[in-house]
């Protein structure tokens, strides 16, 4: 394993932690056309953490967060090159289905995106898709996955509301139930309180905390104390390439490189 | 020093010059106070038309009713002015064949073709495909009535034995196929007006694009769906030059559709052509046929307005 330093330094935050790999990002480079995005990214992410990317805009941090469930690829001319192992298993292989993939990996967007039906159904959806019908377990679903998301108290009383009559932290709120109610492995966050305002945002950190017990989180912000509040390890991306990756107090207290430097002190970005 | 305003004097300051050509800018406001009211004229041009079809149809209709019973033209089942019998129903039977049976054709070749165009052809596909169903969409209606009696009833008639030369069959696929671009188009535009990020959420769920179509885009954009039918069926109901060709003259109330029958529309270009003399019966009649005409695509529009408020996700 002698190969740059910033993997051996990955090695060694893995080693101490002796936690279970979810991603093995190996040699990973994403190109979108002509234009490349991602350079050489190498790095693995432990259960149960919350991992959080950092980087200005533009760095690729939202790329390489959707490359992680294959969302990217909603964009046609995307080309990547590398590998992906999800809890072992290369994602980029022709046999593995996407929607295998997704149904293990959920994801909580930039602008809430509830579907435009009642609050239960958003929730019930994923369950229905993957052949959940009986009534009564899509009840307690609903239940666990709000409470999950910490909004059961304000809305039980109009689950049959459309969500878009929701305030925009609720909607992402309910985002999150949605995911939460198939139970997923792993969550991915891309930048999920940019659209809120300081008191939702505030509320979905503290969610984070909670939800970090039962799942591995890996969130993009372009919010460095809020990647300083929340999480275990960070991750910081500059032009497509993982400049510095280790665990959040020792990237923002005695950072190895200089332009994770420049950046976490508003150098620039 | 202000004689050419559009010139101005190179040596004065910009405001200046602007301050200068505004003062000979007066004409322009004439104009500008004119324009409104030649807007409004132009809308008031359309009104004005309607108001006037309405007008006549109506006042030669009571011309008619007052001839002919009203209430065993609404439900008389026997069409035959020349033995001047006039039950409307033998004529409406027509034209509810027609527009089923081009409802049948249109809409799922319609929907599938729109899901298709919106949800899974590339670029390349969309670039194709869309030009073509705009082709169809512009092929004169006589153009499909030749094609239905030429092409598609021989066709027919080696499949079903004992078929009649003009029949309802022919002309309703026909009209069906004139009406797929219509619904194709704007399903098309409804679906595609669904944000991607909801497409987004439910493949983030581990959905298929085929789950994701049917349980999100189609749901979200129901209410220009719907619409796009309202105004399919409104096309099949009007429509007259493929049914005058392909369905026949021979008026009937019947639900068989290997059958010659006559639709309103088919029965109003019969007459128009000069079947009957100005002031009969007869001439007065297509005034009533075409009030029921219009009062079947005003209920049409109407139910299309109350399902698309009814079954609108917002979004």
């Amino acid at each position: 394993m002698a190969q740059t330093n910033e993997q051996q330094s990955n090695e060694t935050v893995k080693q101490t932690e002796s936690k279970q790999t979810v991603y093995n990002v190996q040699n990973l480079n994403l190109w979108y056309g002509e234009d490349q995005a991602l350079y050489d990214v190498n790095m693995k992410i432990g259960e149960n953490d919350v991992t959080a990317i950092i980087g200005p805009s533009g760095c690729g941090k939202s790329t390489f967060i959707k490359t992680l469930n294959r969302m990217v690829e909603m964009v046609p001319v995307v080309r990547t090159s590398g590998e992906i192992s999800y809890r072992g298993d290369n994602i980029f292989d022709r046999s593995y289905a996407v929607e295998d993939l997704r149904t293990k990996v959920g994801m909580v967007f930039q602008q809430p995106n509830p579907f435009p039906k009642s609050i239960y159904e958003n929730i019930v959806y994923g369950p229905r898709i993957h052949g959940i019908k009986d009534k009564k377990t899509l009840d307690a679903i609903v239940e666990k996955s709000l409470k999950g998301a910490a909004l059961w108290d304000e809305v039980k009383d109009r689950l049959d509301q459309n969500a878009f009559g929701l305030s925009g932290g609720q909607q992402q709120r309910v985002c999150i139930a949605r995911c939460l109610a198939i139970e997923p492995d792993v969550i991915l966050m891309d930048e999920p309180t940019s659209a809120l305002d300081p008191i939702s945002t505030a509320k979905i950190e503290e969610l984070v905390q909670q939800l970090k017990e039962n799942y591995s989180i890996i969130i993009v912000t372009h919010n460095m104390q809020q990647a300083a509040r929340i999480s275990d390890n960070t991750a910081f991306f500059l032009n497509g390439e993982l400049v510095e990756y280790n665990d959040t107090n020792t990237l923002f207290s005695t950072p190895g490189d200089k332009r994770t430097e420049d950046y976490i002190t508003g150098r620039f970005g | 020093m202000e004689s050419n305003p559009n010139e101005g004097n190179k040596q004065q300051s910009v405001s200046q010059r602007i301050q200068s050509n505004r003062q000979n800018r007066s004409g322009l406001m004439i104009i500008e106070s004119l324009v409104p009211k030649l807007l409004l004229l132009a809308s008031i041009i359309s009104v004005l038309v309607t108001v006037g079809i309405l007008y006549t149809l109506l006042s030669e209709a009571i011309t008619f009713f007052t001839q002919v019973n009203f209430f065993s033209f609404i439900t008389g089942l026997d069409w035959s002015p020349w033995q001047g019998r006039y039950g409307i129903l033998g004529l409406v039977s027509g034209t509810m064949l027609i527009t089923v049976i081009a409802m049948v054709v249109a809409i799922p070749v319609g929907v599938a073709s729109a899901i298709f165009l919106s949800e899974y052809a590339t670029d390349k596909w969309r670039r194709i495909l869309k030009p073509i169903l705009e082709v169809l969409a512009g092929i004169p209606t006589v153009v499909y009535g030749f094609f239905a009696l030429t092409f598609v009833t021989p066709i027919l008639r080696a499949i079903i034995p004992g078929l009649s030369f003009f029949n309802a069959l022919s002309a309703g696929i026909v009209v069906g196929v004139m009406i797929i671009p219509m619904i194709a188009s704007l399903t098309e535009d409804a679906m595609s007006s669904v944000p991607n990020e909801m497409r987004e959420g439910a493949m983030a769920l581990g959905a298929t694009r085929f789950e994701t179509t049917v349980r999100v885009v189609l749901p979200a954009s129901l209410s220009g769906i719907v619409a796009s039918f309202a105004l399919g069926i409104s096309r099949a109901i009007g429509e007259t030059m493929i049914v005058a060709i392909a369905a026949g003259a021979t008026p009937k109330f019947t639900l068989d559709p290997t059958q010659s029958i006559q639709t309103m529309t088919g029965y109003i270009v019969q007459v128009a052509k000069g079947d009957a003399g100005f002031g009969t019966t007869i001439y007065y009649s297509i005034y009533a046929v075409g009030a029921t005409l219009f009062v079947f695509t005003l209920i049409m529009n109407l139910l299309a307005q109350f399902i698309s408020r009814r079954y609108r996700e917002e979004y």
